[in-house]
């Protein structure tokens, strides 16, 4: 067991490539088989990555940390931990891989060994991003989960699909090209001859190289998260991609941007991170509001789901932008919740998609009449999604907002307008949809949930609301790890502002959030 | 305090029971409705209402067991030993708060919600499906229970939006009807407006004064510094924002325009929660935090205008409504803005005094409309009704009594608290006439609603004069213990009970003698008015229409205010959204410039391209010219 959990996290990450290769060397006819061989594997995967759960400590600091030569001349290893910013990441990675193959058990119907590979790899590049403790594997890991996305979305999308997946990959790749640029930098001008990224935060830069470095960095992790204004590629690539994709693209892709910002950018650049967090704060309340109100007029389901992904991950990165450990823990919250809320929205839009063969709002009308526990589903995900109390997504918003409001009331009173909004949205489109008489004759025969798509939704419904009412499980385990990364940035930021360089913001109380609790 | 083990743990059942209720009808509801009448289901919800009743009682009895602390102060905290979020300091932990406020609302919300779940048994009977209607009406008095339980702000804040949902859910609930959907919707978005208000104000109250929890600010509140008028301090922010959240749920101005929609849900469900128990909880909220109100004056003359305008304001749209729910909607409107005037006036044991009426004879009157319109067939134009006082004489006699209630005449239960209202507003003369003269119209159309439904001769088809039926029993018996309720409930002295946990002192509102006499004769003016009228002498009706036709118009219309919100979303935020964020800014600006991007990117490579001929020769010929000019670079001195 002990040896097990020594190389845990690399288990986690070559589990489903291990798997991937035996899939890849099985008969093409096979099909059930390798779908599943890929259930098995990304199953198994998750009830390893429970190991984490049971063993980790509530401490700061990295636990489950392997470390092995890979390129030793240039001072690159093979480093992985997680903290409390990466733990749940990984383990919602390895929750939704295996729903997303039982989701796309029959909609997907040609080149299937080809996609359950793709699945699996996707999911190792993945964990392999969250655990990275060396820059330039950390790089690695972001180039090598783009390419299996970029085939899934290719492949098997639909009928723009090349464009949505050139636009996704150029988009990427333009970002993470200059975070390369920025790592190479900062390897030559930090001069310690690593890449660990311990080593690499040890060792200061100067705060005017900083800047350019971080926004390198920080445009790469804007793309991907995605912020305003560099958000396009994200519906084009949701609505063409295929519902697995759509589902690990908002379930855990987007996520990398936000945590990029918390592993990378802000503990390697602290000063221009503060420097630079009004920018990023306001970006994000645009978002919030902006995604929100674009999602209000979308006529495709799909693509009314991803703007509000916009929205929700807007509110990620003003927790992040507001840099206090309640609006930390919050931020990393939300996009937890985000990926199951938002994941359960993907998985729903593709089951009526599978039944009708459009997205499109107006071809539904009055559903609740004949497909009631679809709809019963459909509903607690969107109050899921709308920050209905009792559900997951209030949490993160609200500690979001309340750790927030010290650094910007006006920025936290626009987001209050997206509360509203969110509800616009998603609302009048479950009225579109599901109420009213079922007028279009092609909906009359619509089936309602299967054994196996309730297999899909239940876990993730059970979730939204566990995670809505018991907060504190989850949150315990993420508070060190967010609060030593604000005493980290306040000890490196605090000198300089001190020492008034121009329109550096002022520190921030974080810890210093009033009064202790109630009780 | 004394320790009650009991008190720990009660306030949890009473909560569980109806939440239980709703789990056990949501699984497995079908199941056990199998019975040959499937009425199953129905009493099951019942049941758990009932017996949350009981135990509300006996929380109440034991509550007054404990030794009374400052100012008389009885309460207590139950605490699950649970926190529900808890992040950097800031931590909302799972505890309820048990006074004489919480428990004047519990058995409000308990007693009058076990009514309404019998009344349903009945008026539901036909409805196929009944097994969501009552797990819908169980989990609203679960976070109904919660929101007047929840021990701070935020846990107060689940049972306030839960309470919106199932409105949402009931409004909506023959959601076949495209105008009971849209109806559902609009209440929804309109309280999200004012819950945005009441999460700033939440948060501001945390960073302001380092807690959520009630018990805490209102101890806190006593000392903070008074807020004179315009001066804002954090209390007055505080109390503005939050009371944002209570403009939308209490359906005040300008956020009230959600709440006569929302007549197109199910009669019962208007009565329990479009009038006596949901629509309250804005006053609830302003009463509980009422010593941290009492700090701002600009606060407090802010909740009074708004209540004494929009009691005014629906007091006029309900005199030319002849849908006989929408007249009890605006009434309730109306009646809520009584409340808040006088939570305005530092009244706020009165206001709670008054929801407790309220919550009598509105509820009874909802009722009765429901055991009309169930005579009538479903009809609910009252220019179809008229002369159901012999046919239906059950639901008269307590209708009646509803009436007399509403309007204030004396002995009636509507009569202590509205009196008491008005007492308290003496020291404002602009807000005390509003308070009379709204008084008058209130007497006015409640009984031109009275005499056009059961006076007269009726007016409906043959058709519908052959269906003509009393309620069954079932929906008597609930008509009948309220409409007791309304004539006697007056008596308990509501105001002494919870004045302890406003800490504003004794509380005692001095009387004159002129005002009850005053506020009687507007009430009996208003009715001979209505009287003349609509019984007595309907031709005056033509000419009085024709000189008040401008204001008549304004009334019927609604003041305009669905209209200019209409515009504004449909024109500005869905027109806007589309034409301008998402087909401008999205497909042109920024993917434009993308786009862009990519075919300059092309052109480039368009133009290099004829560099690539494949001519072996060619490149042979191109490196020996590079070779030679880079020799001669290199070889020039």
């Amino acid at each position: 067991m002990s040896v097990l959990n020594q190389h845990l996290l690399s288990v986690l990450i070559f589990l489903p490539v291990v798997g991937a290769v035996a899939i890849a060397l099985s008969r093409r006819e096979s099909e059930t088989l390798q779908k599943i061989l890929g259930l098995v594997f990304s199953t198994a995967g998750f009830a390893l990555s429970l190991l984490l759960v049971r063993g980790f400590q509530d401490v700061a600091g990295m636990q489950f940390v392997e470390r092995g030569r890979w390129i030793p001349a240039w001072g690159i290893s093979y480093a992985v931990g997680v903290d409390g910013l990466s733990l749940w990441l990984v383990i919602l990675t390895t929750f939704l891989t295996p729903l997303a193959l039982l989701g796309s058990w029959s909609s997907i119907d040609r080149r299937v060994k080809e996609f359950v590979v793709f699945m699996l790899l996707l999911e190792a590049g993945m964990i392999g991003v969250f655990v990275a403790l060396d820059l330039f594997l950390f790089y690695v890991f972001w180039e090598a989960m783009l390419i299996p996305m970029y085939f899934l979305i290719g492949i098997w999308g639909h009928e723009r699909r090349i464009y949505a997946a050139v636009k996704f990959f150029l988009f990427t790749f333009a970002g993470s090209v200059l975070m390369l640029v920025a790592f190479l930098v900062l390897y030559r001008t930090a001069g310690v001859g690593s890449f660990d990224l311990a080593v690499l935060v040890a060792a200061p830069v100067d705060p005017a190289l900083q800047v350019w470095l971080f926004l390198a960095c920080a445009l790469a992790f804007a793309i991907k998260v995605p912020m305003f204004p560099f958000h396009t590629w994200l519906p084009d690539a949701h609505v063409e991609a295929p519902t697995a994709g759509s589902v690990i693209l908002a379930g855990v892709l987007l996520k990398m941007g936000g945590y990029g910002f918390l592993r990378i950018a802000i503990p390697l650049f602290p000063e221009a991170a503060v420097r630079f967090a009004p920018l990023i704060g306001v970006l994000a309340v645009i978002g919030i509001i902006y995604g929100a109100l674009v999602a209000l007029v979308q006529p495709d389901l799909k693509k009314l789901v991803a703007y509000s992904s916009v929205a929700h991950l807007g509110f990620v990165m003003l927790g992040i932008a507001a840099f206090t450990t309640t609006g930390l823990v919050g931020s990393v919250y939300q996009m937890l919740n985000h990926g199951i809320s938002t994941g359960a929205l993907f998985f729903l839009v593709g089951m009526l998609y599978d039944r009708r063969h459009t997205r499109l709002i107006s071809e539904f009308g009055g559903l609740k009449a004949i497909i009631p526990w679809y709809t019963a589903v459909f509903l607690m995900i969107s109050l899921s999604s709308i920050a209905m109390p009792g559900f997951n997504g209030f949490v993160g918003e609200f500690l979001i907002l309340v750790g927030s409001w010290p650094f910007s009331p006006t920025l936290v009173v626009l987001a209050s307008l997206g509360v509203i909004l969110a509800a616009g949205y998603i609302l009048w489109m479950v009225k579109r949809v599901f109420y009213g008489e079922p007028t279009n004759p092609k909906n009359e025969k619509l089936p309602d949930l299967s054994l196996r798509e309730a297999a899909v939704l239940v876990p993730l419904v059970a979730l939204a609301f566990f995670m809505g009412v018991a907060s504190p499980l989850f949150t315990k385990r993420i508070e060190p790890a967010a609060d030593a990364l604000v005493v980290q940035v306040q000890e490196r930021t605090r000198p300089i502002a001190a020492a008034s360089l121009g329109p550096v913001a002022p520190p921030r109380a974080s810890r210093a959030d009033p009064a202790e609790a109630q009780r | 305090m004394l320790d009650d083990p009991l008190l720990k743990i009660l306030p949890f059942a009473i909560l569980l029971l109806p939440l239980g209720g709703f789990v056990v009808l949501a699984l497995f509801g079908d199941w056990i409705k199998r019975d040959k009448e499937e009425t199953g289901a129905a009493w099951l919800a019942c049941a758990t209402v009932i017996i949350s009743f009981g135990l509300a009682a006996w929380t109440t009895v034991r509550l007054y067991g404990l030794v009374a602390g400052e100012g008389g102060l009885r309460f207590f905290q139950p605490y699950l030993g649970y926190e529900w979020m808890e992040a950097g300091g800031f931590s909302v932990p799972y505890s309820l708060l048990v006074d004489p406020l919480s428990c004047v609302m519990m058995l409000v919300v308990t007693g009058v919600g076990s009514l309404i779940h019998v009344y349903s048994v009945g008026y539901m009977a036909h409805d196929e499906d009944r097994v969501p209607y009552f797990s819908y009406l169980n989990l609203f008095t679960f976070f109904m229970l919660l929101l007047v339980l929840g021990g701070n702000l935020p846990l107060m804040f689940v049972g306030w939006e839960g309470v919106g949902l199932c409105s949402y859910l009931l409004i909506g609930f023959w959601y076949r009807k495209d105008s009971a959907a849209a109806a559902g919707l609009k209440a929804f978005i309109v309280n999200r407006i004012g819950d945005a208000g009441l999460i700033l104000g939440m948060i501001f109250v945390f960073h302001a004064f380092g807690s959520l929890d009630l018990v805490d600010i209102a101890d806190n509140a006593g000392s903070l510094a008074p807020e004179g008028l315009w001066e804002f301090g954090p209390a007055t922010i505080a109390a503005l924002l939050l009371f944002v959240g209570a403009t939308g749920k209490s359906a005040q101005i300008p956020l009230h325009v959600w709440l006569p929609d929302a007549m197109e849900g199910p009669t019962p469900v208007s009565a329990l929660i479009h009038a006596a128990t949901m629509v309250t909880a804005g006053v609830y909220m302003v009463a509980r935090l009422g010593p941290l109100y009492h700090v701002s004056e600009t606060a407090m003359m802010t909740v009074a205008v708004v209540g004494a305008v929009t009691a005014l304001m629906a007091a006029t749209i309900a005199l030319v409504q002849t849908d006989i729910k929408r007249v009890l909607a605006y009434s309730t409107v109306s009646q809520l803005g009584y409340m808040f005037l006088a939570c305005g006036v530092g009244a706020f044991g009165v206001g709670i005094f008054h929801l407790y009426t309220h919550a009598f004879f509105k509820a009874l009157l909802f009722l009765g409309s429901g055991s009309v319109i169930h005579a009538m067939s479903g009809e609910q134009d009252m220019q179809r009704m008229g002369g159901l006082r012999k046919r239906i004489p059950w639901t008269f006699w307590t209708f009646l009594a509803g009436t007399l209630a509403i309007a204030g005449i004396p002995f009636f239960a509507g009569f202590f608290s509205k009196d008491e209202i008005l007492a308290a507003a003496l020291g404002h003369p602009v807000l005390l006439g509003i308070g009379l003269f709204t008084a008058l119209l209130t007497a006015f159309y409640m009984a031109r609603l009275l005499f056009l439904t059961f006076f007269g001769d009726f007016r409906g088809g043959e058709e519908a004069e052959h269906h003509l039926h009393e309620s069954p029993w079932v929906m008597l018996v609930p008509l009948i213990l309220l409409a007791i309720g309304s004539a006697a409930g007056g008596f308990v002295k509501i105001p002494e009970i919870v004045q302890p946990v406003f800490r504003l002192g004794h509380g005692h509102i001095p009387h004159v003698a002129w005002l009850p006499v005053a506020a009687t004769l507007s009430a009996i003016a208003g009715i001979l008015g209505a009287y003349y009228l609509y019984l007595a002498m309907p031709e005056l009706r033509a000419g009085l229409a024709s000189t008040f036709r401008p204001a008549l118009r304004v009334f019927a219309a609604k003041y305009y205010w669905d209209d200019v919100y209409n515009g504004f979303v449909r024109r500005v935020v869905v027109r806007g959204s589309d034409l301008v964020l998402w087909q401008g800014v999205d497909n042109r600006v920024v993917d434009g410039a993308v786009n862009r991007t990519a075919t300059i990117t092309g052109a480039l490579a368009e133009m290099l391209r004829p560099l690539q001929t494949g001519f072996v020769r060619q490149y042979a010929l191109l490196i020996l010219a590079g070779a030679v000019a880079l020799l001669g670079y290199l070889l020039w001195p």
